[in-house]
């Protein structure tokens, strides 16, 4: 019954972006020559590369701190959000009272947040900085998500398993966390970008000589009128966001694959 | 109150069966009845008539805030009781296998000791080639199989039945109500059946409970002594019809009240 994508509509589905964007590169370059562009105002993407090159070293170091940054904010946030999630599952009182904290903690932006952090931690350990207030983005949607995913579960599945004598740990464990699999997931998604955008706004936040991620480079590279520097940088960021969001499509897939109608291709 | 084996005791009687929800809406009042060991019940009446919130009651799932229910074969709630949904009901990550293992698992019965019976439950509703599918790979129909293979896995007394073929179409509902038989007569446990359906009703059950809505209550309880299996004959016999055209006359002339 299920239907998997067969191998040429697989290979267009990543040759028809790709191709998009060969295009757009293409028709950059040319303008870039044509209209003869300084190369501090828009480099061409050949400069870009070549800086890219060039710089290769620096980058990639920045790029790890980066990477570091968010990984761990996201995995913390995935731990700290399903574990709240959980706790609220447990006891109303504790969500009523928590929630609107969440809330509070979630529409306040980070950056006015981040030089009280920055104090507080402390400018010689900014990356543990940067790591908190990447986990304050990235961790809302989990949270919610995760509370949504642990109420949705069938109404009388709920039933079933009270019929059944199950206990509390029964249910949540056979039950709510597998009903909440898919909203876990997708808010596991949205973390995932956010906490790269976390990290990035907090660095630039934490300011000059700081840091040495992504951002950094950004910052320093604009100083310096090193556009190609600049945008190599830039490229790395979505890059690295491209490759996190769909790592955690390919999880989502494995994971749904079998039974959640989000995740279930059909010939149509 | 089945007039054949006045001997035994009932498994399962209604006094005074009261139900009014928060909202003021009366579900259920003053229902009277009883289900002898071993029989099949049918609960029919129209939508609104409390039929379902009987069957929750039963369960032990809501309380009822008057009358008493009482099982004067066991004292006590029988602890394992089947229940089928309407929907299947099952849950759509597990394999057909691992939902009708739930209720043993539920126990905390082992995956190595329950697996013999959890097989042989599949193979009673006919599905033993399909306990590694997942729900979403099952028709409505063999879904419903599962659903019912998860309310017999533990050997229970009495099985409860909401509506459970309903959403189905005609032909599978009818196999699926001479395969409910075979299954009742093998083993032999109490079964109440809700339905809307006449026709169904009175093919399956040895006793139908007439239901009237606003407020819920029992109109008529028809007596149904034509023996079993049951098979085309009797779906197309006289009596067949005559009984039907009984069940249908007390839910008139309920609605007309």
């Amino acid at each position: 019954m299920r239907q998997h994508d067969t191998m040429p509509a697989r290979l267009a589905r990543f040759l028809v972006p790709a191709g998009v964007g060969l295009l757009f590169l293409g028709a950059w370059e040319l303008l870039v020559a044509v209209y003869d562009i300084p190369r501090f105002v828009l480099p061409a993407p050949s400069a870009i590369w070549e800086s890219f090159v060039q710089n290769f070293g620096s980058l990639m170091a920045s790029l790890w701190v980066t990477l570091r940054v968010t990984i761990s904010a996201f995995l913390l946030a995935v731990v700290g959000g399903v574990g709240l999630a959980i706790l609220f599952s447990q006891n109303r009182h504790v969500e009523m009272a928590l929630f609107p904290y969440a809330v509070v903690l979630q529409v306040t932006p980070v950056v006015s947040i981040a030089p009280l952090i920055l104090i507080w931690v402390g400018y010689d350990n900014v990356e543990f900085a940067l790591l908190i207030l990447a986990w304050i983005v990235a961790f809302f949607p989990i949270l919610s998500n995760t509370t949504l995913g642990l109420r949705s579960a069938d109404h009388n599945l709920h039933d079933l398993f009270r019929l059944h004598g199950a206990n509390r740990w029964q249910v949540l464990i056979e039950l709510q966390l597998p009903s909440a699999l898919p909203y876990i997931l997708a808010g596991m998604k949205i973390s995932g970008g956010l906490a790269l955008i976390g990290a990035v706004v907090a660095e630039f936040v934490a300011g000059s000589g700081s840091g040495n991620g992504l951002a950094w480079r950004i910052v320093e590279a604009g100083n310096r009128l090193d556009i190609p520097r600049m945008f190599a940088a830039l490229f790395l960021l979505s890059g690295l966001g491209i490759l996190i969001f769909f790592g955690l499509t390919l999880v989502e897939q494995r994971l749904l694959r079998r039974w959640h109608e989000s995740a279930i291709q059909r010939e149509s | 109150m089945s007039g054949k084996r006045p001997d035994t005791l009932p498994l399962l009687s209604l006094t005074g069966i009261g139900k009014t929800y928060a909202n003021g809406t009366v579900a259920l009042s003053g229902i009277d009845a009883s289900v002898r060991e071993g029989g099949f019940v049918s609960l029919v009446g129209p939508s609104g008539c409390g039929k379902s919130t009987l069957l929750r009651i039963i369960a032990g799932l809501i309380e009822a805030d008057a009358g008493a229910l009482s099982w004067p074969a066991s004292d006590t709630r029988p602890a394992d009781i089947g229940f089928v949904f309407q929907d299947a009901t099952l849950m759509p990550w597990a394999r057909a296998r691992d939902n009708v293992y739930l209720p043993l698992k539920l126990k905390g019965i082992s995956w190595k000791q329950a697996e013999p019976r959890v097989m042989d439950a599949l193979e009673r509703v006919g599905l033993a080639d399909f306990a590694n599918a997942y729900p979403r790979e099952l028709s409505g129909g063999m879904k419903m199989r599962v659903s019912i293979a998860r309310a017999l896995v533990t050997e229970p007394p009495l099985l409860l039945m909401d509506e459970p073929f309903a959403a189905l179409d005609e032909f599978t509902r009818g196999k699926l109500d001479d395969d409910l038989l075979a299954l009742w007569q093998a083993q032999r446990f109490t079964t109440v059946f809700v339905t809307h359906s006449i026709y169904e009703s009175v093919y399956l059950s040895e006793r139908v409970l007439v239901m009237g809505a606003r407020p819920g209550r029992i109109l008529a309880d028809i007596e149904i002594s034509e023996p079993f299996p049951r098979g085309h004959s009797f779906r197309e016999s006289a009596r067949y019809i005559e009984i039907c055209a009984q069940v249908s006359a007390a839910l008139r002339k309920g609605a007309a009240i």
